[in-house]
């Protein structure tokens, strides 16, 4: 039972999770023929909290059709609840040495957990670039159609030329911003 | 009853994206500085298991039903070209910032995370401007 415990809380390495996320993709075409992906539920939940009186073309749909990949979604937050909060790591995040030195460089402290909390708490800073993130991440993945899990996973493995157009899309903005942009926020 | 299995999935996914700490805003720094292979083993291996995967349920199962009766077959990813290219520049833009993609923002938001509950009321708020923007936008 300790064994197990420890198994839970431990953090995973890559050849174990690779592959259970990578199952995913023929488990839901098994499952009911869906796509393996979770950004289009940022379109249902746009879809259902859309007042009447705005009716924005693009959400007005029966979102109750997509209630499998709304539950798929709830499971994700209970996978995360499960998974931060119970079973969570009680040892601190196990990074390479670059990115030690890299962040200590960057003012960035290792806290407990996964998180830094300058960017995960609450202060304004953290909210406004937070939120302002947030928009291009919605923006981005609806306008490309998918996320990492979609085009990345679930494309590529598929063989789909269009989610070859959006990784290289995806990896050189994330390149830009990580580069470019996020080492300044600290100083 | 009927959606359970879509919990079961979405459960071991939001799990497993913690655990393998692949929502950590630290380990996608490290992965766009290239100074570990953690993030590189996750998506590639990730890649060769769903490629197996799938060629191995087109070769057993092709045509036959999956358990909600549905005729097996793999979801396309639709017309266009440069919503992927840009979309997937903006998206990316924000992942190398934040450093939550949108699995990660659901798991995060079950661990009680304000930052990703944040991230996750900007990710509406984008997904709504696309909604709005979205016949002005090359396709």
């Amino acid at each position: 039972m300790d064994t197990l415990i420890h198994l839970l809380q431990s953090p995973w390495p890559w050849y174990v999770a690779g592959p259970i996320i990578g199952l995913m993709v023929p488990l839901m075409i098994w499952i009911g023929n869906r796509s393996f992906g979770i950004s289009q539920n940022l379109e249902h939940l746009c879809a259902i909290t859309q007042p009447k009186s705005v009716s924005v073309e693009f959400f007005t749909y029966d979102w109750r059709k997509h209630t499998w990949s709304l539950m798929f979604a709830l499971g994700a937050v209970l996978g995360g609840f499960l998974a931060g909060i119970v079973f969570a790591n009680p040892d601190p995040i196990n990074l390479s040495i670059d990115a030690l030195t890299m962040f200590a460089y960057w003012n960035v402290p290792i806290g407990e957990g996964f998180l830094p909390p300058v960017l995960f708490g609450f202060y304004w800073e953290s909210i406004v670039i937070m939120f302002l993130g947030g928009i291009l991440v919605g923006f981005g993945t609806r306008y490309a159609s998918g996320c990492t899990s979609g085009h990345a996973i679930t494309g590529l493995a598929t063989m789909q030329p269009q989610s070859l157009l959006a990784v290289i899309g995806i990896f050189a903005g994330g390149l830009i911003a990580a580069h470019f942009i996020t080492p300044h926020l600290f100083q | 009853m009927r959606y359970l299995p879509y919990l079961i999935t979405g459960t071991l996914f939001g799990f497993t994206m913690v655990k393998t700490e692949a929502a950590s805003w630290y380990r996608i720094m490290e992965m766009f500085y290239f100074q570990s292979f953690h993030m590189y083993g996750i998506m590639m291996s990730a890649i060769i298991t769903a490629v197996i995967g799938v060629q191995l349920m087109k070769r057993y199962y092709a045509g036959k039903a999956s358990i909600e009766g549905t005729a097996m077959q793999i979801p396309s990813k639709g017309p266009g070209r440069y919503r992927f290219i840009l979309g997937g520049l903006i998206f990316g833009l924000g992942w190398g910032v934040i450093g939550l993609c949108p699995g990660p923002i659901f798991a995060l938001v079950g661990m009680g995370s304000i930052g990703a509950l944040v991230a996750l009321a900007g990710a509406l708020h984008g997904t709504w401007l696309y909604g709005v923007l979205r016949n002005y936008l090359p396709q």
